[in-house]
């Protein structure tokens, strides 16, 4: 019994370690004081504000454009690469899976500021070429996908594993083509795990300062470069508001998601 | 199913984003302005200002990812044992964070750990002994677990989890006690997810220049602030390769070792 | 059972260089139950897919009514398959299972309804449309198996040893439904199995493979009485093999005794492979028999006793419903015509045999 509330009392204290900050943020959202530290009085005018700032507004925009595109090309782009790295032979395999970690593995900074020699080298390149590229949003979108893909084919791998291959033979015996017994069949079979990769990349994506902050050059900032080039300045409060709705939306859907019996996996 | 044409897309986005900028570093990290072959770009990471910056980052990563071991492996312990260790919920409440964003997150400790700030308040009204952390080494560590812990606690979670209960309840019928069965099976069965979590929460610390940045009133250089600004600030790209070089060795270390114990069941998913 | 529906020619298969199948000729009749029987790697299922599409020989042809099927994709082919572990779709209802390679073919929904009804009858699982595969036992599941396959009124359903995963009991009831099944639809069933009892419960015919080689094709009366060889002999029910030698006609020499038996043309002094069942061997009191011997295990089986008696310097496996406690002293009799004379292995085919026995 002891044991159990320790466990309980451990766990909650970790909890709230992982917690604290995302209360003292949301806190902060509707505090009426500019500054930090002090506690003005309750206010929405954070809020208010918010729908005002146009920078904060297309940050937030190219945030979820480029999460949202990203997520979807890489839970593509993951899967089929699973589906086919899933068929390899052994040895071919552990060197395909080898390169598809590297971008997980490795430091983000050193992914970065690759992403960066590379798209410099090749801006000067196409220049000389009369062909004019620099970095901005679509730079940020292939830095994003390339590190999203591992997580694709990392949750897209397992479900392989289990998939029953006889049941895409069945499809087949039955009369099905390759093309109809792997969207009728295989892909509502290994689902879950398409899904999970996409929410997985998504949230990456959105959470991502690192890449983006290497490779987004004069244009294209997000929420988490516009936070970073705020930081002498001080952090506009309307950010703590911003961030608070959509931790509250995230939470409202995942828990209704959660609740939903039929969405159990 | 089988057709091998299913890889090409995805080889090809791996040669040119993955391979290639890797070869871009390399590249850089070992000419100089000239394209000249050199090593000095290595040599810079002896300088005194580097190496103590490389030194600082091995000792705060390598102390932030201790910490975080200690605190994951009791965690991963309860969850995996206890009701509540339905794998869906746990990944709910360790990647729910995630939606708010990770500098938000972590500037907000600056508010709670400040002096004045909510943590020093509440200790000064009690009465209790009061510390200043906020702009030291402390504060960064405190940062790096804060960020990493996650990354710990699921792949120690998922192989816990995983490991079959009657392998458990036979080390029991043999005759250990519950410390002996932690320690000799449970222990050894879940060094997979343990391996993984360490890499997964070492490179991040040791490589990061936002946290440093954050939490350590910018007056503390991290080899991750010495990278940034030379690509950032533009004072040499050729060293800042090289320093990336030499990082990467560190990286690679720890990657081999995780392969060698990592069957793929480690892994956060 | 006259009409050739399908012929393997010559079919090799090797996986990584290690040959599966060498040189296998085999045909199916129509309106047959036919059994591939062999231990695991005897190149069975490998026939199996083969046959299904599943597979590509390496050389040979497969030939369906007169036409080379040998490339034809599976989704191509007028046959079906029951697989091993089911192999339904989880996320389908039991409806829509059925009713999948139907709707593929362009059928009309009210032929669907009607075919999905039938099979289910058929498959003694009425009402079960809205069910889904997880919520079926695991006879259940094979029986919608089988009802999915049937509905596209296949010329050869496949079987690939559809009853491993299920209990004894229930295994002895699907046989006899399988048989059942089988007369109802008119169609030829080719099925793979390792259990030799499944084999000659079921089949018209017994292909017994071993090592990727034929080693006998017959009825299930013929491969269990006249196996041709020691491996055949072996595989199929309990028996007592020993080397013996071909006196003359008629007489045979078995450890040094003689024994008189009923075949003749094996030549004078030919060393021979002798084959005698358990429940062949007579038990009776020392001196009434060819040879006498010591009772030395004894087992209860329900039906009857089986016991080891040493004899000769030779274990002989003994069945009889009169049990002889171990340490009696028993003579040994057995009637000519149980006697069953095999040539030793010569060919390239038996090869194989004396690798494995």
């Amino acid at each position: 019994m002891i044991k159990k509330w320790i466990s309980r009392f451990y766990l909650a204290l970790i909890v709230l370690f992982l917690y604290a900050p995302i209360g003292t943020l949301m806190v902060l959202s509707f505090n009426n004081s500019r500054t930090s530290v002090k506690w003005g009085g309750f206010s929405l005018k954070w809020y208010e504000k918010l729908f005002e700032n146009k920078t904060i507004l297309a940050a937030l925009g190219n945030t979820l454009l480029i999460a949202l595109l990203s997520a979807v090309i890489a839970t593509i782009l993951g899967t089929s690469a699973a589906i086919a790295i899933h068929h390899m032979k052994k040895r071919k395999q552990s060197i395909c899976l080898s390169i598809a970690n590297i971008p997980m593995l490795n430091a983000e900074i050193v992914t970065g500021i690759a992403f960066m020699l590379l798209f410099i080298t090749a801006g000067d390149l196409l220049s000389k070429a009369g062909i004019h590229f620099e970095m901005g949003f679509g730079t940020v979108l292939i830095g994003h996908i390339t590190f999203n893909l591992p997580y694709v084919i990392l949750s897209v791998m397992p479900k392989l594993k289990q998939l029953n291959m006889s049941m895409y033979e069945a499809a087949l015996d039955l009369g099905a083509g390759e093309r109809q017994a792997f969207f009728q069949i295989v892909l509502p079979d290994i689902m879950p795990g398409v899904l999970s990769g996409f929410l997985l990349s998504f949230t990456m994506s959105l959470d991502d300062f690192v890449i983006t902050h290497f490779v987004k050059g004069l244009g294209a900032d997000t929420l988490s470069t516009l936070i970073y080039s705020e930081l002498r300045k001080g952090i506009k409060p309307e950010m703590y508001a911003l961030s608070t709705m959509m931790f509250l939306a995230v939470f409202l859907v995942l828990l209704l998601m959660n609740l939903n019996p039929h969405n159990k996996n | 199913m089988y057709k091998k044409s299913l890889s090409y897309p995805y080889l090809a986005w791996a040669a040119a984003f993955i391979i290639i900028p890797l070869l871009f570093i390399i590249y850089y990290g070992l000419t100089d302005k000239t394209g000249t072959f050199t090593l000095s770009n290595l040599a810079a990471v002896a300088t005194a200002e580097n190496s103590k910056a490389l030194f600082l980052s091995l000792g705060l990563s390598l102390l932030s990812t201790a910490v975080c071991l200690l605190l994951a492996y009791p965690l991963a312990l309860i969850l995996s044992s206890s009701k509540i260790g339905k794998s869906g919920f746990i990944i709910f409440l360790f990647v729910l964070p995630m939606w708010m964003n990770f500098l938000l997150r972590t500037l907000a400790w600056v508010v709670l750990l400040d002096t004045n700030g909510v943590l020093d308040t509440i200790l000064k009204a009690f009465g209790l002994p009061r510390f200043k952390i906020i702009n030291t080494p402390a504060a960064i560590v405190f940062g790096m677990v804060y960020d990493f812990l996650p990354f710990m606690i699921l792949p120690i979670y998922n192989v816990i989890s995983k490991i079959d209960v009657n392998v458990v309840n036979a080390a029991r019928d043999l005759g250990a006690n519950s410390f002996q069965t932690l320690y000799k099976v449970i222990f050894p069965l879940s060094l997979p997810g343990v391996i993984s979590g360490i890499t997964m929460v070492f490179v991040p610390s040791l490589t990061t220049f936002v946290i440093s940045t954050l939490l350590g009133g910018g007056k503390i250089l991290l080899i991750g602030n010495v990278i940034e600004q030379e690509f950032m600030k533009g004072t040499s790209w050729h060293i800042g390769s090289g320093l990336s070089l030499v990082l990467m060795l560190f990286i690679i270390v720890s990657m081999v070792l995780t392969s060698k114990y990592d069957d793929g069941e480690g892994n956060v998913l | 059972m006259s009409n050739r529906l399908i012929d393997l020619q010559n079919i090799t298969k090797a996986y990584d260089g290690h040959k599966v199948l060498d040189d296998l000729n085999l045909y199916f009749n129509e309106n047959e139950f036919l059994t591939l029987l062999g231990p695991s790697g005897c190149g069975k299922t490998t026939t199996l897919r083969i046959l299904g599409g599943f597979e590509t020989p390496d050389e040979g042809r497969v030939i369906f009514s007169g036409q080379d099927i040998t490339s034809l994709p599976p989704n191509k082919r007028q046959l079906n398959t029951v697989f091993q572990k089911y192999a339904l779709f989880t996320h389908m209802n039991i409806a829509e299972n059925i009713a999948f390679g139907l709707k593929i073919s362009g059928k009309s929904k009210a032929y669907i309804d009607d075919k999905i009804k039938y099979a289910l009858k058929l498959v003694n699982l009425d009402g079960y449309e809205k069910r889904m595969p997880d919520s079926l036992s695991g006879g259940q599941q094979q029986r919608i198996a089988i009802a999915r396959a049937i509905v596209n009124e296949p010329k050869i359903l496949l079987l690939d040893e559809p009853l491993g995963a299920l209990d004894l009991k229930l295994r002895q009831e699907m046989q006899y439904e399988l048989i059942r099944m089988k007369n109802e639809l008119g169609i030829t069933f080719i099925y793979v199995t390792h259990d030799q009892e499944e084999a000659l419960t079921m089949s018209d015919t017994i292909v017994v493979m071993n090592q990727g080689y034929i080693q006998q094709i017959g009825t299930p009366e013929d491969i269990y009485n006249e196996p041709k060889n020691a491996f055949v002999a072996d595989f199929i029910g309990d028996s007592n093999i020993f080397p013996g030698t071909m006196l003359e006609d008629k007489v045979v020499e078995i450890l040094g005794n003689i024994f008189p038996c009923v075949d003749t043309g094996f030549g004078h002094n030919t060393p021979v492979d002798v084959v005698i069942r358990p429940e062949d061997v007579e038990l009776g009191i020392p001196g009434a028999g060819t040879i006498d011997g010591v009772v030395s295990h004894l087992i209860f089986k329900g039906v009857h006793y089986e016991m080891e008696v040493t004899a000769c310097g030779q274990e002989w496996l003994v069945q009889s419903t009169r049990m002889h406690p171990v340490g009696e002293r028993v003579s040994i009799k057995i009637d000519p015509f149980n006697i069953q004379i095999m040539n030793k292995p010569e060919s390239k085919d038996e090869e194989a045999v004396a690798l494995d026995v």
